[in-house]
This record gives C-alpha cells, structure tokens and sequence, in this order.
C-alpha cells in the first residue's frame, strides 16, 4: 500500500498544479497555481453541498464536474465519501457516472469502497440483465483484494445466468479477478472450463480472452471446444473473431501436422545450406544422404489433411472480407501460418485492400507484408503495382513500400522496378532518397543480371548535389564493388577523387576502406589519398580515423617502400588520440605490420591478416526470419518479445490424437441426424442455441445460423449458410474418403463439387419445407427403406461399396425435400462401407451402436475400417437379389480359409467421368475383386452410372479401345436407357497384361462421347490363392534373389496389431492370408491374374512398430511396386 | 497496486487487459482527456511519445507503434488529434489502432466532428462511450446503433432541455441491440418516411507519369447506405454486373454466404448511415482516367526563378461533366512566391507549407483551364532536381467509372412501401501525375 500512498501525494500535488492550470486554461505558467490554490479547494467544497443536497440536478451536475476533473488527470479522491452514497441512486446517468468514480477510485479509498459492495449484490440479483451484468462489470473493476471472495461467487453465479450478455461480463470478470489476485487460478479455469461450453456467440471472443489470459497453456481444454469455435466464428463479433483466430492458431500448430512437410524436407535436402567457411566433407556428405532419406520418405507418405485442420481454413477465409484490418490481419497471419503453400494465396488480395486503409494501419500491414514477401515472394506479385509510392505517403510508409518492392524483384520485374526507383531518386524526402539507394543495391546484389546496371547508376548518383545521396551511394557501390572488384578499377578511382568533397564519415570511411581493400587495382592513386588523409586526420570522425589506419597499414604491407613514412606518421598521430579504441588499434596494428625483434610469428601471417579475402556482404532485408514471431502481433512488429507473448509452437512432428475434438452427445433422443452432423462437426449447437433464444425472446429471428425456417426470402438465405456447412462438411467427408488412397490433390475438385451441392441444396429448400428429422438410427435406414425399395434393389445389384455415390447424386436430384437425409444417408451409405459384409448379430450391433456414438465419422476417414465387427444395415436390405450380390464373396470365402479376412468392406472407388465433365452423366468404378466369368484372365471392373442431369441418357456403350499391346477388353454390355436421376452399373473385364498401364476408351451414349481411362493399381492385378504353411515356404524358396525384395519400414501407430496389418495388406492388394505358426509374421498369397505368376507376401513385426516387408514375385516389376504400396498402406 | 508509475514494475507482471489507458493529445502536444480502465498510468508514459512527435516533424510520420521501458504505446492521428493508447502486453497492433478509429469514428458520429474543441465540450458523455466501449480494456460495445441506444448523441434542443430539467443523455431503456442475434440494429425503430438511400462512391486512384501514361490505375469504390426503415426490414441489393467485383469488404450485416452463391447483396440494416460495403474493381478491366494534364514546369539553372504551366482537358468522361476539379502541387523548399494567371478559377500559394492549390471548379471542354506563370526562388539555393508532381482532385455526378450499376432494391419483412434511391459519384482518389 505504501507505493499508493506515495502516488497519492503525488497526485494530489500534480492535481493542485494542474487544477490551477484549468481555471486559466489559456494561460500555461504554473506560477498561477499558487494564487488560485484555495479557490479550486472552493469549487471542491460546492461540489461537496450539491452532492449532498436533495436535488437530483444538482447532483448530477456535481458528478459532470467531477467527470471532467478525472478527464484532465486531477485528483477527486477527497469526494469519495460524499459520492458513494448516490450509488443506489434511481437516476441511471448518475448511477453510471458513480460507477465510473468508483471504479476509478476504489482502490485508494477501500474501506469506504466496501459501503457499495451490498449495492451491487443487489444487483447481482435483479431481474434485468442489464443492471445484473452493469452491477458484475462494477464489482470486478473494483480492485480490492478484499472482496475477493465475493468476487469468485458473483462471477460463478454469473457464467451460469441465463443471460448470454451476463455471461459474457462473467467472463470479462474473470480476467479481472485473476489480475487482482492470481491465486484464484484454479477456480477460475474451471469457470472457464464452463463457459467454454457455452454455445453462445456472444460469450465465445470474451471467454477466450480470459482462457488467453488466465491459462493459455490449458490446450486440453480446448479440444472439445474446436470444431463449435470454429464453425461459430463467423458470427462472434469482430474483436472476439482476432482473439479466438490467434488463439486457433496456436492450438492448430500444436495439434496438426506441417502441411507444407514434404516441401520444406525437399528443401532442405536438395539445396542445404552453403556453409559460409566450407566444413568437413565427409559430414557434409552424411548429412545429405541422412536428408535425402528423409525426403524419399516424406514422398513415399502422402500428407493428409486433418479435416479439423481444413475445417479451421475453410470458415476463417470469408473472414477476408472483413471491414475490420484486425480480422483480416488475424485470418492473414493464420493462413501464412497453418495452411498449404498453395493455399496462402488468397490473403494478398485482402491485405493489398488494407492499403487503402488509414496510414497506421498501412504501416502495420506493410510490416507485415514485408516479412511475408521473403518466404512467398510469388504471392504478392501480381500486386507489385499496389506497392508503388506516392510522393505524398508518409516516408514511414515509402520505406515499407520500398521494402516490399525490394523483396518482390526478380529477373522478370526488376527493369520495372528499377524504373520506378528511378523516380524515386529524384524525390524530395532525403530519408526516403537513401533509402531507394539501398534498396537498389539489394536488387543488384540480388540479381546479378541487373548488378552493372544498378551500378553504372548508383555511380551517376556520386556526382549528385545532395551530399547524403552521394554518401548513401557510395556506401552501396562499396559494398556491391566487393562481389567484382578487378572489373571497376576505373570506379574506384572515381570514388577515390570524392574524398576532397565528400564530408558524411559513413562515406569517407567506405571509400577508404575500398582503397585499402583494393590498392593493388589503383597502385598509382592509393598512396596519395594516404597522404591526403595523414593530412587531415586529427581532424576526421572515429570511423575515419580507423578506416586510415587501416588503409595506412594495408598499404605498408603492399608498397612499403612509397608509404612506410606516412604509415608510421599515421600511426604516431593514432597513438596520441583521444579515443582510446584509435589509440589501441594504432598500437596493434603497429605490432602487427612493422617487424621488430620483439614481434613474435604472428607479424609473418601480417599480409595474411589484413589481405584476407572478404566475403562480400550478404544486403539482407531485415525482415528476414522476423515469421518466427506470430505475425501480426506486437512482438512481430517490434521485432522482439513483448510481455505476455505467446511463441508460436513448431509443428509437431506427429499429429496427436485427433479424437480427442470428437464430441460426445448425450441426449439419447438425439436423432441420428444430429448425431451425424455434430460428430461431423456441423453447427449443430447453432440450431440449438438459436432455439434457445427462441425461447427467451419471441421476436428474435435467427440471423446466420438457423436452418430449419419459415418459408420466405429471408429464411431461404438464412438456411443455406447453415446447410451449406452441413453438406460442406459432409460431402468432404465422403469425397475425402473415397480418396484416402489418392493423396489429397483432389481436394479442390472436390469443393467445387461441394458448391454445385450447396446451389441445389438451396433451391431444394427453397421449394419445399423439411420435413422432421428421424428419430434414431435404426429407423432412420428403415424408414429410407421403405421409401425408396426399388432404388436400394438396384442399389443391391451393385456393389455396395459405390453407394455413397450413388445417393449423393440420386438424393440431390430426385428427393429434394430430403436434404438433411441425404447426410445421414451418406452416413449410413459410409458405415455400410465401413463394414464387413458378414451379416452381424444383434447383440453385436447394439454394442457396436455405443461405441459408434463417441467415435467420430470424421476419423473413419482418417484409417481403414477397424477390423472389429461392425455394423451393417446390409441385414436390413437383405433381398432375393442381395444372394447373387453376395455370391462373389462367398466364392472367395470357401477358397479361403478361417483364419482369413476378407477386406471387402474397404474396395476403393475411382472416377471415371466427373458429373461435370460428363455434363450430368458421373462414373464411377471400382475392382470388384471377382472373378470375371468370361474370361479368367481378366480384371472385373464395376462401373456405377449416374445420371444427374434432367434428361435420359440412352445407348451407353464403349467405343474406340486403345490399348497396350497384348491387352484386352470385355466391353460391358450396352445400356440401352438411363433415365434421369436414375443409376445403374455394369462390369466390364479388362486383361492388363500384368501391367499398370491404363486401358483407354471412349464412353458414348446417344449424343456424347467422352475420353475416359481406367489404370489399374498394382494390387488389383492379382487375385488370392489359398497356400498351407508350407506351400507357401516351399514357393517362396524358389523365388529367391533376384525374386525377393525386402525392405524395412515403421508401422503406423495405428496399424501396429495383426489385424490391422492383415486389413491393410489385404485393402492394398488382391491377396489372400497365409496361416502362419508365428504371430509375428503375417504372410499372403496370390497369383497375377494373367500370367498366373504368384505373389508372396512376408510383414514380420519388430519392436516398437519396427517391421520387414517382403514380397517374392517372378514378375520383378509387379513386385517393386507392390513393395511400394503395401508399404505406403503400412506406414500411413 | 501496479503500475502507477511508469517504471516501478517489471512488464512481465503487468496486468493482462489489452487496451490499458487511452489519452487524447492535441497538434501542439497537450494531453487533454485521459482514460483508464485500470489503475491510473502516469501520464509521463507520454513523453516517449513527444518524444518521437519531435522527430518526426511530420505527425504522419510518427510511429504508430512505440515501445518504451515499461509500456507500449500504439496511437493514431485523426482530425488533427492524437489517440494514443496505452499497453502492457502483447496485442495485435491492429487490434488496438482498428479500435482507436472506431473510437473516433463514434465520436463524429456523435458530434458531427472530432476535434479538440467538441470533445471538451461533450466529455461527459465521451467518457460514458468510452465506459461502454472497453471493458476490462476490450471491446464491449463498438456498434454505434447500440452505443446510441444506451448514450443519446447531443442534440442541441436537448442540451438546452437538459440544462433546464436536469434530464440526461443516458438512455432510459436498456439496449437491446446488444443481446440481440443483430447486434447492429436497435430494436422498435419507427419512421413516418421510410426511406432508403444508397451512394455507390467510387475513387480513381492513379499514378501518371510525364509523358501521361499511366503507370497505376486502379478503383476503389464503396457504397455508403442511408437507410431509415421502420422495424425490421430484411433488404436485398443486387447488381446489373456484379462480376467487375474483384475483391469486397463487407458490412457485417451482409450475409456472406448468399454473396458468394448468388453475387446479390443480402442484410438487414443497422439503423441510419453505414458503410454497406467496400470493393475493388478487377484490375483487368481498364481503368478511364477522366482528365489529362498537360504541365511544364521548369526551374532555371541561372537566376531566381522557374516556369510554371499547366492546362488540363477531358480525357474519358464518359459524356459526363467534370466537377470540383481542383490541382494540388506541393512546391520545393525553394519557392518563394508564385505569380501567376489562371484562365479558370483560383490559385492560392502558402508560403509556409509550400502548397499551390489552383481551384477550378467545373471543366469546360470548349476552353481548356491553364494556369501559367513564373516561379520566383530563393537565391543561392541549387535548383531541385525533382519537380514536384500534381494531385488532382475532381467529382463526377451520376457515374461509377467502372460501369458498376445498382439493379434493384428489395424489401422483405415488412409490410409498407419504401423510397429507395440510388446516386452515383465518381472522386479523384489518390490521383496522382508525377512531372
């Protein structure tokens, strides 16, 4: 307390002071003071009686003059007595200014303070909100440790008031009390732990402010909380989307993996880095293979995208377009932090729209633009214009256009560039002149097509009127001179005549040394500028004077014989100088040139010494590694750690367990469809917390995000923000599934597919109204069912694995009303995938329901299918025509034997013919894995249609073959009408010849024709065999050597079980599995389809994950890359 | 306890709120209005600030950002007054200047200015706003339709009933605004007029070099709305050609999704004058540059003076008349005085700042304005390289240069009739012709 009572004094002088100052605002002398001292203390005792008079006026007047003696700095304090008593005042505007009194005073005057507290627990109860969250903001801005405890207790009950806007104070309190007394930690993290939860977008920005402040450590306690924060951003209001924004960025650096990995390794291992004094070979060499390896490995692991990773870039993006520069910065500096290099892109043209903003916040983009250029230059290319200087920019802002434009030079844009600095040169603004200057030497040092150039013109400037450009110029030719010096003697010389005129140190300092440096290209010059300069020394700046000594020695050391004496004149004018570092250099250099017997073996290596051959400088750009700080932020701006800054953690190496974001629902009415859609983590909690709402004010109409509504333009435009998430999120689930083997690149593709669904989604439900979600799962595929049998009998016909596809399309199209049950069935379509065909028993199913519920869709998406027994809806459709479906499975089931798995939930489905391309007509097709009746030889190939367009599609049929030599087509069967929004499938068999060589054809129907191709993977080529124990070791005997290839690998975390390596091999290739004695060995049989050639897979687990691929094959091409699938499908 | 003087504490400690203290200086380097949220922070922070004011002789030069032993300062320069805000701790930089503007922003709103003068006067309620737009040193309500919902702007019959009755500027009701899903409209809004205005503004910005080729060109336009409708009108704006569109910043108001489906725009308004949106025109699309101008300015090598001469003519103006045509020139050091003849209009030449306004109002195609004369220069002084270039300022009534035309104004929601107008203008942005 002693430091406020130390102030106190303070203040009350300075207040005296001032005070005097204010009576006579026009006159600045303090000496008025004294002669109005008791006048002021007058004016204090007035306001005294208003305060306590009975009229309301008079005392609100009081309070305005006290409001305007608070604004000035002056000190009220001594009225505290008399003004807490209007606390309970009915008058709101003299309640409100109490509070800003009291606020602004509690903590000098705490024992009177505490008269207010019960007020304000009154308060604390009051029906209205607003009093109750006015009374909370009061009580928690008054800093008196002693009410700490009554605190805790309003803030506690206030997270949990009905009130969203109450909550929201909660929050703010909560900062407050942890500033006042950080041991209160503990209980207040729960509270945040709470309001975390809260489902409300007005609480989100304010409780992640107090996360930020009280526990930014906390991540677990985020978890839970992600996917809501993410989908409810773009609601929050604008300063709480910077706060959640940074803090997302953060969490996502901790939780997913680089998206740019495989890159950034290629860097690393293809350039390395030149070291700057060359270093052993032998390491060197090392160390580059060790990178190289890791490159090859990164390239044989495809990065794949965490949705939640994609869900987080995908709803801060609109977030661009944001009136607000600190958004726009916010989403900025997460896109350059967390997404894909070939994403990072769309933040330059927003941040290029900042520009036209004020001047301040220019300067803070332009920092930060600045620091982005150098790692993606290619990004704010196109806006190298944006970048142009006005002579009427503040020169704060041209230097950072200039250091842009420096960061943006290449061999295509620098003659513009160095055009426009041309102009620049000529500029008024000195500062800004030398600036240029620099820069240009930057250009040239950067690229050396332009170096003469930017030379030849650096050299006019030498003759310019303006000192300072001369100075600057001379500076930037020295240290361009360094990288060629025998080309520009003649340069030198003409730099050497301006040491008679040039007076900036900086300069003279630079030519000198350049002399020095260079004596032996002007022999005839260097001795006489020595002389020139002996002359002048004791006259010239510290950095003059070395750099004399300096040329005075390199010169003795290459032409003694003409400067010894000036040397030794120089060095005895140094030795009596009053620096001492002069002084001191003077004495060393003497030691070091001049041989005496006292000097030891150092003065041989003299030449050695000051000769040396100097790298020439490296003309950075001092926003270079400036990223490691978060850009946009404080510490970034100022280029060092600011209080309270949050370093921005490294990527981690593996991505930690993405479940733990997975939501548990708990309602157990919750219909499956919001089961699915939380799990997928659509906005779910928006639907209901605006049903809450709904509750508490009638009128309220939900804004962004309601989808179930009331007919009207409104509404229409309502709903579809939210159902477009929804499918957004679903239909990238499936999209991203069906590709998990195909790397992410289709990632784009597939969006656009995810627009063309939002549009119809949103004429769907423009027409017609929803009708009631389902109650729960069971009947929710029953129900789908009983309404469309004879659609799931053709369904049946096909494949189940391609009926994610199919509803996708038909769903859409033919069923508009059915938006939301297009989700759950692609959910249900999805698990089906999932499964296995075996028919499950009922007990199974019920446990398995459980389980189901805390396991996300999303992370189905990540593996295979667990191996364990799923469930299936396939029981339900079991059907007359299901038998022959099943028939190939079983086929291959009586080959196998029990101890097999049959991976038949885990068929991949490849395009064919994108619904776009295929103007409405999609096909999809996949590797049935059947035998193909016709020919033995033959891959089966199933090909699912769709049609999406509104008119029939008729004689579908295979057209001009074009095949490898030796390859073969069984044409499937012409289709003679496909109606609108109607599917149908067909098999066709193709003999590949044992090669991974696409079979191309054209696709014809009655009025289009389209070039399609199928390619093969590796592993569909084979077809399973059933071999003993020792079959299999016998075959493998004789496929020895050159037959064998081995390679070692590091399973997946996830795949470090039997079964999960049995699921994976079996998922990668046609093979089937090989009893074995050993658990550590898993072994597989097969024969190429065509030639018959077996195929013999070994895994043998180690340690800790650590295992042995080998894959004997004849055929040493399929074996290779079969070695490669298999182990991608092992480690991924 | 912490912080009351600059320098006691270690920053580490410091309290955790984002915006601590706010003052408010003016051009010549008085503090007149402080604000804490916290405890009370000296005001000798300020010093480092003259500080660097000093410096950077020009206040647009000063760093937004400063850091000094304790404290950062991060402050903004609007109407000749500086904001200056206090931190402790890290914050977005432009976390904090974004809600300096808004600051001010709300302060011209109220006050129809934001100058010195004005907030003396009204600091009763500007601490009342002040109140209720940080919390705890954030953001609690920046939305200037609820902020007029809880302070009532000064209107001067009520500063005149006030001072009579007492009554206040607080508002007796308790916003709604704020607990709203529609934080930027006040709830019960009634008119006997319903009226909705839009102004498509759209500003050239341009650097034209010597031989008057344009060497940057692009536009930048806003639309600014006026829209006084009773009860909750749902509006939706869509665009004749909407695809010149490149790059927009919206009005939280609109909804984004239905803009980037359907390229039309969709909101319910707040109440009264707003910014609906911002955009850019697609630098694809080639940008008229409405005048050319023609100058030649020279200074003599021997003697004391230069030569002055310029004449400015239609270039594209798409048939419309060209306005408020007005030439900026800010003359070297070296200018002494300036005497010249214009054909049109007025010449004004401040000797101190160095800046020759030449006002020509409307531009006559049939007789070019020309101004021309001699410069007189100090004597002794080497003549300045560079010649100083040209900011042009014009208006075009009626035209969005980019051809962006409004196609119709819907209302949904609400039952009346309501007027709706469009007006188009066309402005010199930072229009520039180097020489």
């Amino acid at each position: 307390m002693s430091t406020a009572a130390l102030y106190n004094d303070q203040g009350a002088a300075e207040a005296a002071v001032e005070a005097g100052q204010e009576t006579t605002p026009t006159s600045s002398s303090s000496g008025a003071a004294f002669g109005l001292f008791s006048t002021d203390f007058k004016k204090n005792e007035d306001l005294k009686e208003m305060l306590e008079s009975n009229k309301e006026s008079l005392k609100l007047e009081a309070m305005k003059r006290i409001v305007q003696l608070i604004s000035k700095g002056k000190n009220a304090s001594e009225l505290f007595p008399a003004i807490v008593k209007n606390v309970a005042s009915k008058n709101i505007e003299l309640k409100k200014l109490v509070y800003v009194y009291l606020v602004r005073y509690a903590e000098e005057q705490q024992d009177l303070a505490l008269l207010s507290i019960s007020t304000f627990q009154r308060a604390l109860k009051d029906p209205n909100q607003f009093i109750r969250a006015s009374a909370l903001r009061v009580l928690s801005s008054i800093r008196v440790p002693i009410i700490v405890p009554i605190m805790m207790l309003a803030i506690k009950e206030a997270a949990a008031d009905l009130s969203p806007y109450v909550r929201k104070t909660s929050a703010h309190a909560i900062q407050k009390l942890h500033s006042l007394d950080p041991d209160q930690k503990e209980q207040l993290i729960e509270v945040i732990e709470k309001l975390l939860k809260d489902k409300s977008t007005l609480v989100a920005g304010s409780v992640v402010m107090a996360f930020e402040e009280v526990c930014p450590d906390r991540i677990d306690l985020i978890h839970k909380n992600y996917r809501k924060l993410c989908n409810l951003l773009v609601d929050v209001e604008e300063w709480g989307q910077v706060v959640i924004i940074n803090m997302l960025t953060r969490y996502a650096r901790t939780q997913f993996l680089n998206p740019n990995i495989n890159e950034s390794l290629l860097e690393e291992g293809s350039g390395g880095e030149k070291m700057f004094y060359g270093s052993d070979e032998d390491e060197d060499e090392d160390e580059k293979e060790k990178k190289a390896e890791a490159a090859a490995i990164a390239k044989r692991k495809p990065y794949v995208m965490d949705p939640d990773h994609r869900l987080l870039l995908r709803n801060t993006k609109p977030l661009l377009q944001s009136r607000n520069a600190a958004v726009v910065m916010a989403v900025a500096q997460l896109y350059f932090h967390l997404a894909p290099k070939a994403e990072v892109g769309v933040i330059a043209k927003a941040l290029v729209r900042l520009l036209r903003s004020h001047s301040e916040v220019q300067f803070v983009v332009l920092q930060n633009v600045a620091t982005m250029t150098i790692k993606r230059r290619g990004m704010f290319e196109p806006y190298l214009k944006s970048f142009y200087i006005r002579s009427t920019d503040p020169t704060q802002i041209k230097v950072l256009k200039l250091e842009v434009l420096t960061n943006l030079a290449n061999e295509t844009n620098i003659s513009t560039i160095l055009r426009e600095f041309q102009t620049y040169i000529k500029s008024m603004d000195k500062d800004f002149v030398a600036a240029t200057i620099q820069a240009i030497g930057r250009c040239a040092t950067n690229i050396g097509e332009v170096r003469d150039t930017c030379l030849n013109g650096l050299v006019q400037l030498l003759s310019n009127r303006d000192e300072l450009v001369v100075a600057e110029s001379v500076v930037v030719i020295k240290k361009l001179l360094q990288m060629q010096p025998e080309k520009h003697s003649d340069i030198i010389k003409h730099m050497a005549k301006l040491t008679d005129n040039i007076q900036v140190p900086m300069a003279r300092a630079s030519i000198l040394w350049l002399i020095g440096e260079y004596c032996e290209h002007v022999p005839r010059i260097a001795p006489d500028v020595l002389r020139k300069m002996a002359k002048s020394f004791t006259n010239e700046e510290d950095i003059v004077k070395l750099q004399i000594i300096n040329l005075a020695a390199k010169l003795y050391l290459t032409n003694s014989k003409q400067t010894k004496l000036l040397t030794q004149y120089v060095l005895n004018l140094a030795k009596y100088d009053q620096n001492y570092d002069i002084r001191d250099r003077a004495r060393f250099v003497r030691q070091l040139i001049v041989p005496t017997e006292k000097s030891g073996a150092l003065s041989k290596y003299a030449k050695k010494l000051f000769l040396a051959l100097k790298p020439a400088p490296v003309l950075e750009s001092p926003f270079k590694d400036r990223d490691h700080f978060q850009l946009g932020s404080l510490s970034h701006l100022l280029n060092a750690k600011a209080g309270g800054y949050q370093e921005l953690p490294e990527w981690p190496e593996a991505a930690p367990d993405p479940s733990v974001r997975n939501v548990e629902v708990k309602e157990s009415v919750f219909t499956l469809l919001e089961r699915v859609t939380t799990l997928t983590s659509v906005p779910e909690w928006t639907k209901c917390s605006s049903r809450e709402k709904r509750k508490e004010k009638k009128v309220e109409k939900p804004f962004y995000s309601d989808s179930e509504g009331e007919s009207g333009p409104t509404e229409s435009a309502d709903s579809e923000s939210d159902s477009a998430s929804t499918t957004d999120s679903a239909s990238a689930s499936v999209s991203e599934e069906s590709e998990s083997g195909l790397e992410s690149e289709s990632e784009e593709e597939s969006e656009t597919e995810e627009e063309e669904e939002d549009k119809k989604e949103k004429k769907n439900q423009k027409k017609e109204p929803k009708k009631p979600v389902q109650e729960s799962e069971s009947e929710q595929s029953s129900e789908e069912e009983d309404r469309k049998p004879e659609k799931r009998s053709k369904k049946l016909k096909s494949d189940s694995e391609s009926d994610s596809v199919e509803d996708e399309g038909s769903e859409s199209e033919s069923s508009p009303s059915e938006s939301e049950d297009f989700e759950s069935e692609a959910v249900v379509t999805k698990k089906k995938k999932a499964a296995e065909s075996k028919p499950p028993s009922k007990s199974v199913r019920k446990e398995e329901k459980k389980e189901k519920k805390e396991m996300s869709l999303l992370d189905l998406d990540d593996f295979e299918p667990t191996p364990s027994p799923q469930v299936t809806p396939v029981n339900t459709l079991l059907s007359n025509s299901l038998a022959t479906d099943l028939e190939g499975l079983s086929l291959s089931d009586s080959i196998l034997s029990p101890a097999t798995i049959i991976p038949s939930g885990a068929l991949k489905n490849y395009e064919l013919l994108h619904r776009i391309t295929g103007e409405g007509l999609s096909v999809e097709y996949c590797f049935s894995r059947q035998p193909f009746s016709p020919d033995a030889n033959m891959v089966a190939v199933q090909l699912q249609f769709t049609n999406n367009s509104t008119s029939d599609t008729k004689n579908l049929h295979m057209e001009d073959v074009r095949l490898q030599s030796g390859m073969r087509v069984k044409e499937f069967p012409e289709i003679e009408l496909l109606p609108a929004g109607e599917m149908t499938s067909a098999v066709m068999g193709i003999d590949f010849c044992d090669s991974t060589q696409a079979a191309n054809f054209q696709l014809c129907s009655h009025t289009k024709k389209f070039f399609v191709s199928i390619q093969p993977p590796v592993g569909e080529l084979m077809r399973p065999v059933f071999l003993t124990e020792n079959e299999f070791k016998k075959e493998q005997g004789q496929l020895m050597g050159m037959n064998e290839i081995t390679e070692k690998l590091t399973l997946d975390v996830k795949c470090r079980n039997e079964h999960a390596i049995v699921q994976r091999v079996t998922t990668a290739a046609n093979l089937s599995r090989v009893p074995c004695g050993s658990d550590k060995e898993c072994r597989f049989a097969g024969r190429t389809v065509t030639s018959s050639s077996l195929v013999l897979v070994t895994v043998a687990t180690r340690e800790e994950g650590a295992a042995q691929l080998m894959v004997n094959c004849e055929k040493m091409v399929i074996g290779t890359m079969l070695v490669k699938d298999i182990l991608l499908a092992l480690t991924q | 306890m912490e912080q009351q003087l600059d320098g006691q504490k270690p920053v580490q400690k410091a309290s955790p709120e984002m915006i601590h203290s706010l003052f408010l200086i003016n051009h010549s380097g008085d503090i007149f209005l402080e604000k804490h949220w916290k405890s009370v922070i000296s005001r000798s922070v300020c010093d480092y600030f003259f500080e660097a004011k000093e410096k950077a002789e020009d206040p647009e030069n000063v760093p937004p950002v400063l850091q000094t032993p304790h404290h950062y300062l991060i402050s903004i320069y609007r109407g000749k007054l500086f904001f200056l805000s206090v931190v402790q701790t890290e914050v977005p930089p432009l976390f904090v200047i974004e809600f300096l503007h808004r600051v001010a922003d709300t302060f011209q709103e109220y006050f129809g200015e934001c100058s010195e003068s004005v907030i003396k006067d009204n600091v009763v309620i500007v601490y009342e706003l002040l109140e209720e737009m940080l919390d705890n040193g954030f953001p609690l309500a920046t939305e200037s339709n609820v902020l007029k919902e809880m302070i009532r702007p000064p209107t001067i019959l009520r500063s005149v009933v006030n001072t009579l009755t007492g009554g206040s500027n607080v508002g007796d009701t308790l916003p709604t605004g704020q607990l709203s899903i529609i934080p930027w409209r006040r709830a019960g809004v009634k008119y006997t007029n319903n009226e909705a205005y839009f102004d498509v503004i759209e500003e050239i910005d341009a650097i034209v070099d010597k031989s008057g080729t344009t060497v940057f060109a692009e536009i930048q336009g806003v639309i600014e709305a006026c829209v006084r409708l009773s009860g909750m009108p749902d509006l939706t704006l869509s665009f004749m050609n909407p695809r010149l569109l490149d790059d927009m910043s919206f009005h939280p108001c609109v909804r984004f999704k239905r803009w980037e489906a359907e390229r039309v725009l969709s909101f319910i308004p707040p109440d009264g004058n707003f910014r609906l949106m911002s955009y850019h025109v697609s630098s694809q699309n080639l940008v008229a540059i409405p005048v050319y101008v023609k100058q030649n300015i020279s200074f003599l090598e021997t003697g004391s003076c230069g030569r002055l001469e310029i004449t400015i003519g239609p270039k594209q103006t798409m048939g419309k008349m060209v306005e408020a045509l007005m030439a900026t020139i800010h003359m070297p050091k070296s200018v002494l005085s300036v005497s010249l003849t214009a054909s049109q209009g007025s010449y004004t030449y401040d000797i101190t700042t160095k800046i020759l306004i030449w006002d020509i109002g409307r531009l006559n195609p049939q007789k070019l304005p020309n101004l021309r004369g001699s410069l007189s220069m100090q004597t002794g002084v080497p003549k300045p390289e560079e010649n100083p270039s040209i900011n042009i300022d014009l208006k075009i009534q009626q035209l969005a240069i980019s051809g962006l035309k409004v196609s119709r104004l819907d209302m949904y929601g609400e039952k009346y009739k309501p007027f709706k107008g469009v007006k188009y203008l066309t402005k010199a942005g930072k229009f520039q012709v180097r020489t």
